[in-house]
């Protein structure tokens, strides 16, 4: 065992003397990548925001002016875009919060460490489906001689047809999965000790769910619905899938980024899910649910 | 016993509501897959196997399907190489910044996928001046990749500690000997299911693709796109998103050997 009184040589030694540098090197690469060409192409995009087109080739000029802002907040169809846009990205938030609570409950605090593993897998199963085809399948439930049309007909209801309704329900079942899993690793930590403490007390299932699951569920829902609400903000495609003629803000920018060849513009529209994401982010901060993503 | 039978029948009832919400679209693209109406009238009129075998045929697939392969393979290799080294510096070390960094790193997913796809199509067309193309397809789906790397590596070397790492190099073992092995064969597992993620989170992008791809590549979601609103590719379309939830099984399947339960749940996305 000469070998181990050797100490290493070369490069190796240089770095194991020295843990700055060692750090250095670790951290170049992906910084270079994520901060200087990820974060430098924000912040391109924020200054290419600033500048516009002109009439007619679709060459940028590079002036600095504010005008495409100043057309997002005065021309009305942008308003309502901007306003449907988050209204959709509330309503989802809002039904995947709803649906994911009582089965992350069941999950985590009624089901036996069995049938969990069971549903951790069903509910995993469908994020590594394809999101295109999950917004697809609903481009077949919803059709005119779909499944759902033919489960509420003899109701006497009948399918949404391709629209906003469609839209919601179809983001809404795509980002299902981001709200049940954090939802569910919450309840997890929490000690079961501490809900038959309750129920020892006096307290009923409801007012147990009220007083002591409700506290800990909510960063966690904070957390999820970073994600549904980030995901709906910039999502265009389930739109034009299952939306009819309805535009999201993700459309704005594609059409102008293609077809107009408004790059300024794009980035301009583009901003505003940025903006909406950090006060939403820095709203949230105080729950303690970045913590927990 | 803590909650009373009502409750947990009821909570029962609703997850399996919701279950069947989830799965049942799903099953309903399969069974249309061998649906024998081009509109997918339901309840299903017969049943058909020419839609597979018409897909089968269909070289536009093949040839997407492959774009796709190469663009996640290579997407993984660097998200591969960065995020593991983006954890090893974050979680073996304390520095000023290191909250900073690790926001960063989860950036490109925590923004909307339009926001990262035009920012890197304006960075690259208006401030690099290279053409869109494979080159700048890679680039971007590693932007977005080396999070779910980082996320399964910092979650193992968080759980093993440093304990074999120092009793490594105090036995006098070099940064690199050291690192190849002891660090990584600690990590290999949990890498091989962050890379399984990477691919199919890469595999299936499609918002950042249609900013980042150009005009010349057709991945497999690109394609499928393209094609979902001609009538008379419906039912090779939907063959092919058939074939996908089928083969979606096999990470599944996979991850769940690989990885234990907290890096399966802290992998997602």
């Amino acid at each position: 065992m000469a070998e181990e009184q050797q100490s290493p040589s070369g490069g190796g030694a240089l770095l194991h003397r020295h843990p700055r540098l060692r750090l250095g090197l670790l951290l170049g690469p992906p910084m270079l990548w994520l901060g200087v060409l990820y974060l430098g192409s924000l912040a391109a995009l924020f200054i290419t925001s600033l500048w516009t087109v002109d009439a007619f080739g679709g060459n940028i000029q590079r002036v600095w002016n504010l005008q495409n802002y100043r057309d997002l907040f005065t021309i009305d169809v942008y308003r309502t875009i901007t306003g449907r846009t988050i209204a959709t990205a509330a309503a989802v938030t809002v039904i995947d919060a709803l649906l994911a609570f009582p089965v992350a409950l069941y999950m985590a605090k009624v089901a036996s460490p069995r049938l969990q593993r069971v549903l951790v897998v069903l509910v995993l199963t469908p994020l590594w489906a394809s999101y295109l085809v999950k917004a697809y399948a609903w481009r077949g439930m919803l059709s005119n001689d779909g499944p759902v049309e033919w489960l509420l007909a003899p109701l006497g209801g009948g399918t949404p047809g391709y629209g906003l309704v469609a839209t919601v329900i179809t983001l809404a079942y795509l980002w299902l999965p981001y709200m049940i899993l954090p939802m569910y690793a919450g309840l997890e930590r929490l000690p079961d000790s501490l809900l038959e403490a309750s129920a020892d007390l006096g307290a009923s299932s409801a007012t147990t769910v009220r007083r002591v699951v409700l506290p800990v569920l909510f960063p966690a829902a904070v957390a999820g619905s970073i994600f549904t609400f980030s995901l709906t903000l910039g999502d265009y495609i389930a739109v034009r899938i299952v939306g009819g003629t309805n535009q999201m803000l993700g459309n704005v920018v594609y059409d102008s980024f293609l077809t107009g060849n408004n790059m300024p513009f794009a980035a301009a529209v583009a901003t505003i899910p940025v903006v909406v994401m950090l006060l939403y982010l820095a709203a949230v901060r105080r729950t303690g649910a970045l913590e927990s993503l | 016993m803590t909650f009373s039978r009502a409750t947990r029948a009821l909570l029962l009832g609703i997850t399996g509501l919701v279950l069947l919400f989830i799965h049942v679209p799903l099953a309903l693209v399969v069974v249309n897959s061998f649906n024998v109406s081009r509109t997918f009238a339901w309840p299903p009129p017969g049943f058909t196997t020419q839609w597979w075998s018409a897909a089968a045929q269909s070289a536009g697939a093949r040839n997407a399907i492959v774009v796709s392969l190469e663009v996640a393979l290579l997407a993984t290799a660097v998200a591969l190489l960065l995020g593991t080294m983006a954890a090893l510096a974050l979680q073996r070390f304390s520095f000023y910044g290191r909250d900073t960094i690790s926001l960063l790193i989860i950036l490109p997913i925590a923004l909307p996928g339009v926001v990262t796809g035009i920012a890197l199509a304006n960075a690259f067309l208006t401030v690099i001046g290279i053409e869109l193309g494979m080159l700048t397809l890679v680039v971007s789906h590693a932007t977005f990749c080396i999070v779910t790397i980082f996320n399964n590596a910092i979650a193992r070397l968080r759980r093993v500690g440093g304990n074999l790492e120092e009793a490594s190099m105090d036995l006098g073992a070099g940064t690199f000997r050291t690192f190849r092995s002891v660090t990584l064969p600690m990590l290999r597992s949990a890498l091989l299911a962050g890379a399984l993620l990477s691919f199919a989170l890469s595999f299936d992008e499609i918002i950042v693709t249609t900013f980042t791809a150009g005009q010349g590549i057709q991945t497999l979601p690109i394609w499928i796109y393209q094609n979902l609103f001609r009538p008379n590719q419906a039912p090779v379309v939907n063959v092919v998103a058939a074939a996908l939830i089928v083969v979606s099984i096999v990470p599944i399947w996979l991850s769940l050997k690989l990885a234990g339960p907290d890096e399966s749940v802290a992998a997602v996305r």
